[in-house]
Formats: structure tokens, C-alpha cells, sequence
């Protein structure tokens, strides 16, 4: 140690090979080289996903709000209704109220998919190990989308049998289990997914968070202040097309009797979520890291 | 091979780095000096495509960053220790990364075996200390095996053990015929590191030469003259007549005088010839960190002040003498201005004769007091075999001559 030399190359180390057109030494790894391709990041980011504490404690709670208040509001129903029915109603509509609570936690998970690797640097460390930025983008994407979607689907269906069983009600139709079931759950997952979206380009978990937790509730909150006559139809929109009111679309209980209807929600989530993708996208290649 | 043209980089109307032209070659550790704030980061990010240069471009192997095919099986980066999520487990922070350019996960055990941190790796990194932030980040970069590998300011926070580590992992992978381009602020880590320097300053290209140039173009020798402490005017005289022979006489804090432009048998001849006697004549070298210092001494962004302390401070008693202000304090141009010739006449380094950083009895300083100048003996072999100095103080103490705001 006391005479440090220029260890020899070890052993491990392989052919030396002049680079074409160059006269120097050259490095050769013995771990052979693979061409990257989605499924590479896809891998990566599953790992990413499930090895950090935020995805359970997001997760968890969400499953707990959605099938506690899922269950408590079928009991309290079932407990206050003097026939023992609730009639015509949907039965599946009660798990509205866990979805909606619900989906501030997907909105936080989905903004800290993205937003997180900004507040801690990791993200130059992952664009450097894939300089192919829009790979990441797209691998995070799918695979928040197909966990938050699994977890959505699990728990609106735990509810959903729930409800039915406990509520002397008509049988949902077919349309009605499909729509309660994974009709809400693809909603909830692209808002999710707008908000890992939305986390990507403002770059910062809280500032993102608030966005989206604003565009949740905002409309909602602006339209019951809107008194004037002359706004009438501005409030109306807003109640419409406020995501609570979507949310119960999917339940065919609107809170208006207008606006969307049957699988409107979903087409209107999709397309906006795309766009913002597309915006995301085309950032994330010109913005510095 | 990396190799950057015409690199420049402005964030709104400040520019970080203007026109830098290098090459960074196979085989060696190539240096990159410059002070806080000068480029370096800014550069290596630009190296690795997560900045945009506003003109100019970087290629390593011929490519830009992000065409390279699989990146990081070819190029491997400690950018900044702390570029990992803290919530994450070490090994499963590297597992991500070798999933996202196929590398098999064993390799993830052997680099954490690597760098040492085998007993950690299913520990969550937001308790590692910053040294260990750093040996994950080594191991990120070494993850791909590449052949080509950029550390940024490797050897912050390791301990001296850590440090010596890191300094013969780079030349053992230099020597495997990689690329390995090494950021510091350290002259004294890169003197002991590196084979080529490249130094830039506010953002433009100061030097790119070997260390061995580097020491011969920029450290000049000086002779240090005491003359009795017991008669100060012998002093006084014979500075006179030295300045008066054409020689260049600073005095230093001991009372000792360094003198340079005068061959040592001259200044005998003129101590001789006006009855001075003479307790010490000895020949110095410069040492490399001044001479780094001394280049890049217009370029500091970031440059300490005197903490007055106004109105703060209670009334003196009096006849209290106020404390000294610690040399090299607030006064910009410390350093003395580059000779006027290359190797022409020497620079002259202030008094004080350790650090001009340094003051009396400031404890970051402590250690080199005894030993003034690590290189002033061993410049000419510093490249090919770094000594070892005692590895405590050689961090510890460079440390504090670089950076003015910690030698208070």
C-alpha cells in the first residue's frame, strides 16, 4: 500500500482492441451487451414501484377508505331502511363514496411515480441508465396504470358483492356490474395516470398534488358559489363535468340530469390524459434533466 | 474517447460554460479542476445528455449521449451522491438500474461487494452517510461494466481510507484501457490521481495539458533567506539589497524571507558582500496546489469575506489589542499575478508560508504547517507514482486551502 502501482489489468478483463479509427486501448466488457427495449424499463420500474414504502401506505389506505366506506355506507343503509330495500336504486352506487375519497390516494401515488425521482435526483440517475427518455416515461405509465387498475378493480368488486349482498335491491344488470366495476376502475386509473402525468411536467410532488387534487374538487367548490343569473350555465357545466359527477356517471345516478352520460366519463378522462401525455412526452425530450 | 466541441451552456442570461473544447483518452484519469461554481457539473451533465449544450456538441465514442445504444453498458456516471431515492433500498436501487439496460442481476451483488457495501444492501439509503452515498453511486456507475466512466467530485465525504480506495480504483481502470474523467475542486486529490488535466474557470478552458506540464509550466521554485532573528535590521538590510540586485522579496510570517529571481549563489554573494549572515538559504518548489490556485485565482465565483461582526462585538477594554484578521481574508488578489513569462519569474505566494488560506493556529490548516508542501519535493514524479502522504491530513488539510470559506 505504501507504493501504490497501476494494478494490472485483472484477469477478468478481456481483449484489448483498438477502436476503428483510433490508436487507443480499448475497454472490452465480458458481460455481453443486450439491446434495451421496453420491457427492460418495464422491468425497472416494476421494481421501482414495489420497493418503495409510499406504494403500500398509498395503496393500503386507499383500499381501506374505498371498502370501509364501501361497507359502512351498505350497512348503514341496510340497517335504516325499514322494508330492508333500497328499491330501484343501483346497489353499487354506494361505492361511490370510497371511490371518491379513494382517489386522492391514487392521485398522490400516480404525481409521486413521477415527481419523487425529481425531489430526491434519482431521475438523473435514471436518464442516464436510459437516455431514451420517453421509454421511461411510458414504462411508468403502463405500469402504474395496470397496478393502480388491479387494486381499483379488487376493491370496487369486494364492495360491489358486498353491497348486493347486504341490500335487498334488484339485481344490477350486466351493463351496471361492467360500468361499477371496471368501468370506475379504468376512470380512476387514468386519473391516476393524468397525475403521474401532470407530476412529470410540473416536476414537483406537493405542487402536483395540489394541481390535481384542485382539478378533483375545484369545479365542484367554484360551481356552488355561482349565484349570478349570468353564470347559470358556466355552473351547470361545472357541476357536469366536475370528476365527482363523472365518478357517479358510472353508477347512472348523476347529479344532473344533462351532461355525460353511459361511458361518457371515460372517453373524456382518456382523451385528456392523452393529451397531456403527448405534452409530457415532447417536454421531457426538450427540457434539461 | 470523449470529445467536446465548441461546448456551451447558458441558463437565461448567465453562461455556465463558454466554448470548452477537450478530449478526454482511453487509458488514463483524466482530471477536471476548477473552482465552485466554474462548469464542471454542468459540463459532465452535458457529457451525459440530460442538459442540452445551447451550442456546440459532446460525442463519447463518436456519438452523442443519448444515441449511444444501450448508454449505460458503454458509459457509467457518479453524477451526484445523493441522486437515488432515499426510500429505497441500495440493492434494489441498483437492481432498477441493471433491469433498465439488462444486466443480470448477480452483477448488482458483485459491485455492491465492490464498493463494500455488501452488509447494507437491504438497508434504505436515506440513512447512509455521505460516504456511503458515494460508494453506492461508484457502484451505479461501475454497474454496466462500461468503458467509459465519469465520477463527479468522487472522494466528497469518504474518509481517508475511502479516499485512498477511490484513487486506486481510478487508476486501476485507467490501466484496464477505460476512460475514467474525474471532477474535483481538489488539486492535491487530482495531483495524486490523475495523468492529464483539464482546469477550467468561469465556465472556459484554462488548461488541458499532463500533470507533468501542468507542474512544469505553472510551479515556479522560490528561496526561502533567514537571517538572525536576533537582529531584526539585518533583515531589513538585506532585503534592501536584494531588491536592489533585481530579486523579488517577500517577507513570511517566521521572519524568514522568500526571495525569487535570484539564484542562490547570488543572494550568498549579496548576503556576503553586506555583512549579513545567514541561518537558512534553501530552495523550494512551489507547490502545485498554489500554482492551480494561482490560475484559477480570477476565475473564483464564490470568494470568502472578513466576517466583521459590526456592531455585534463588545467594547474592547482598554488597551486590548483588536485579534488579528486571519491572512488571506477578504483581499481578493491574495495570490501574487502570474509572472510575466512562462517559467520567467516566479509568482510569489504570500507570506505564511503553509496556506495564504490558512491562519495561524486554524485547525484545518494544522497539519500542513509541519509539512508546507505534500509536492514541492515529489512534483517531478507525482504523476507516475503518487506518493503517499499520510492520508489524513492530505484530504483534510487541501480541503481547507481550496475552499476559503471553511479556513476560518
Amino acid at each position: 500500500m505504501s507504493t501504490p502501482q497501476p494494478p494490472m489489468p485483472q484477469t477478468a478483463a478481456p481483449n484489448w482492441q483498438a477502436a476503428p479509427g483510433s490508436s487507443y486501448p480499448t475497454y472490452t466488457s465480458p458481460i455481453p451487451v443486450v439491446r434495451t427495449h421496453l420491457g427492460h424499463a418495464l422491468a425497472s420500474e416494476w421494481t421501482k414501484i414495489r420497493s418503495v414504502r409510499s406504494t403500500m401506505w398509498t395503496l393500503g389506505v386507499f383500499v381501506l377508505l374505498v371498502v370501509g366506506i364501501g361497507l359502512a355506507a351498505a350497512a348503514l343503509v341496510a340497517a335504516n331502511s325499514a322494508d330492508g330495500g333500497v328499491g330501484d336504486e343501483n346497489p353499487l352506487s354506494l361505492g361511490f363514496f370510497g371511490l371518491l375519497l379513494g382517489s386522492m390516494c391514487i392521485i398522490t401515488l400516480g404525481v409521486l411515480t413521477t415527481a419523487s425521482e425529481y425531489g430526491t435526483g434519482m431521475i438523473r440517475t435514471t436518464m442516464t441508465a436510459c437516455p431514451s427518455r420517453g421509454r421511461v416515461l411510458a414504462a411508468k405509465a403502463i405500469v402504474f396504470f395496470s397496478v393502480a387498475f388491479v387494486v381499483t378493480l379488487a376493491a370496487s368488486l369486494v364492495v360491489a358483492l358486498a353491497d348486493v349482498s347486504m341490500l335487498d335491491a334488484r339485481e344490477p344488470t350486466g351493463q351496471e356490474w361492467l360500468k361499477g366495476t371496471v368501468g370506475i376502475s379504468l376512470y380512476i386509473a387514468l386519473l391516476g395516470l393524468l397525475s403521474l402525468v401532470v407530476g412529470s411536467i410540473i416536476r414537483h410532488s406537493a405542487g402536483a398534488i395540489t394541481i390535481m387534487i384542485g382539478v378533483l374538487l375545484a369545479p365542484l367548490v367554484i360551481a356552488l358559489f355561482m349565484f349570478s343569473e349570468s353564470l347559470q350555465d358556466l355552473q351547470q357545466a361545472l357541476f357536469e363535468y366536475s370528476i365527482p359527477n363523472q365518478l357517479s356517471v358510472f353508477y347512472s345516478q348523476s347529479l344532473s340530469s344533462s351532461g355525460p352520460s353511459g361511458w361518457d366519463p371515460l372517453w373524456i378522462m382518456l382523451v385528456v390524459t392523452a393529451a397531456a401525455f403527448a405534452a409530457a412526452y415532447a417536454l421531457l425530450e426538450k427540457r434539461d434533466v | 474517447m470523449i470529445e467536446a466541441v465548441g461546448l456551451t451552456k447558458r441558463y437565461g442570461d448567465k453562461t455556465a460554460v463558454y466554448n470548452l473544447s477537450f478530449q478526454v483518452r482511453p487509458g488514463s484519469v483524466t482530471g477536471f479542476l476548477g473552482p465552485n461554481g466554474s462548469g464542471k457539473s454542468t459540463t459532465m451533465r452535458m457529457i451525459l445528455g440530460l442538459d442540452n449544450p445551447t451550442a456546440g456538441h459532446v460525442t463519447i465514442g463518436g456519438y452523442p449521449y443519448r444515441k449511444l445504444p444501450n448508454a449505460p453498458r458503454q458509459v457509467g456516471a457518479l453524477l451526484d451522491a445523493k441522486a437515488v431515492h432515499g426510500g429505497r433500498a441500495a440493492r434494489n436501487h441498483l437492481v432498477s438500474l441493471a433491469q433498465l439496460s439488462g444486466i443480470p442481476a448477480r452483477r448488482v451483488d458483485e459491485v455492491l461487494g465492490v464498493v463494500g457495501l455488501q452488509d447494507v444492501a437491504g438497508k434504505r439509503s436515506k440513512g447512509f452517510s455521505l460516504g456511503m452515498g458515494q460508494r453506492l453511486g461508484i457502484a451505479a456507475a461501475l454497474l454496466g461494466d462500461p468503458q467509459v466512466l465519469l465520477f463527479d467530485e468522487p472522494v466528497n465525504g469518504l474518509d481517508p481510507e475511502g479516499i485512498l480506495w477511490v484513487r486506486n480504483l481510478m487508476k486501476s481502470l485507467a490501466a484496464e484501457g477505460r476512460t475514467v474523467f474525474v471532477s474535483s475542486h481538489l488539486m492535491s486529490e487530482m495531483a495524486l490521481t490523475a495523468d492529464h488535466l483539464i482546469v477550467i474557470g468561469r465556465g472556459q478552458l484554462l488548461a488541458d495539458m499532463s500533470v507533468k506540464d501542468f507542474i512544469a509550466a505553472n510551479s515556479a521554485g522560490f528561496a526561502r533567506v533567514r537571517t538572525p532573528d536576533t537582529e531584526p535590521q539585518l533583515r531589513e538590510k538585506l532585503a534592501g539589497a536584494l531588491t536592489e540586485a533585481g530579486g523579488h522579496v517577500l517577507p513570511e510570517q517566521d521572519g524568514a524571507l522568500r526571495v525569487t529571481g535570484l539564484p542562490l549563489p547570488r543572494i550568498s554573494d549579496i548576503a556576503h558582500d553586506t555583512d549579513v549572515r545567514l541561518w537558512e538559504l534553501s530552495p523550494h518548489q512551489a507547490s502545485l496546489e498554489e500554482a492551480y490556485m494561482r490560475m484559477t485565482q480570477g476565475a473564483v465565483d464564490y470568494r470568502s469575506t472578513t466576517d466583521q461582526k459590526a456592531g455585534l462585538q463588545q467594547q474592547l477594554p482598554p488597551g486590548a489589542q483588536p485579534p488579528m484578521p486571519v491572512p488571506g481574508q477578504g483581499q481578493p488578489g491574495w495570490y501574487a499575478p502570474p509572472p510575466p513569462q512562462q517559467g520567467g519569474q516566479p509568482f510569489a505566494a504570500p507570506q505564511g508560508q503553509p496556506g495564504p488560506y490558512g491562519g495561524p493556529g486554524a485547525p484545518a490548516a494544522a497539519p500542513a504547517a509541519d509539512a508546507p508542501n505534500p509536492y514541492a519535493q515529489q512534483t517531478p514524479q507525482a504523476p507516475q507514482a503518487p506518493a503517499q502522504p499520510p492520508a489524513a491530513p492530505a484530504p483534510s488539510a487541501p480541503a481547507a486551502l481550496t475552499k476559503p470559506e471553511d479556513a476560518r
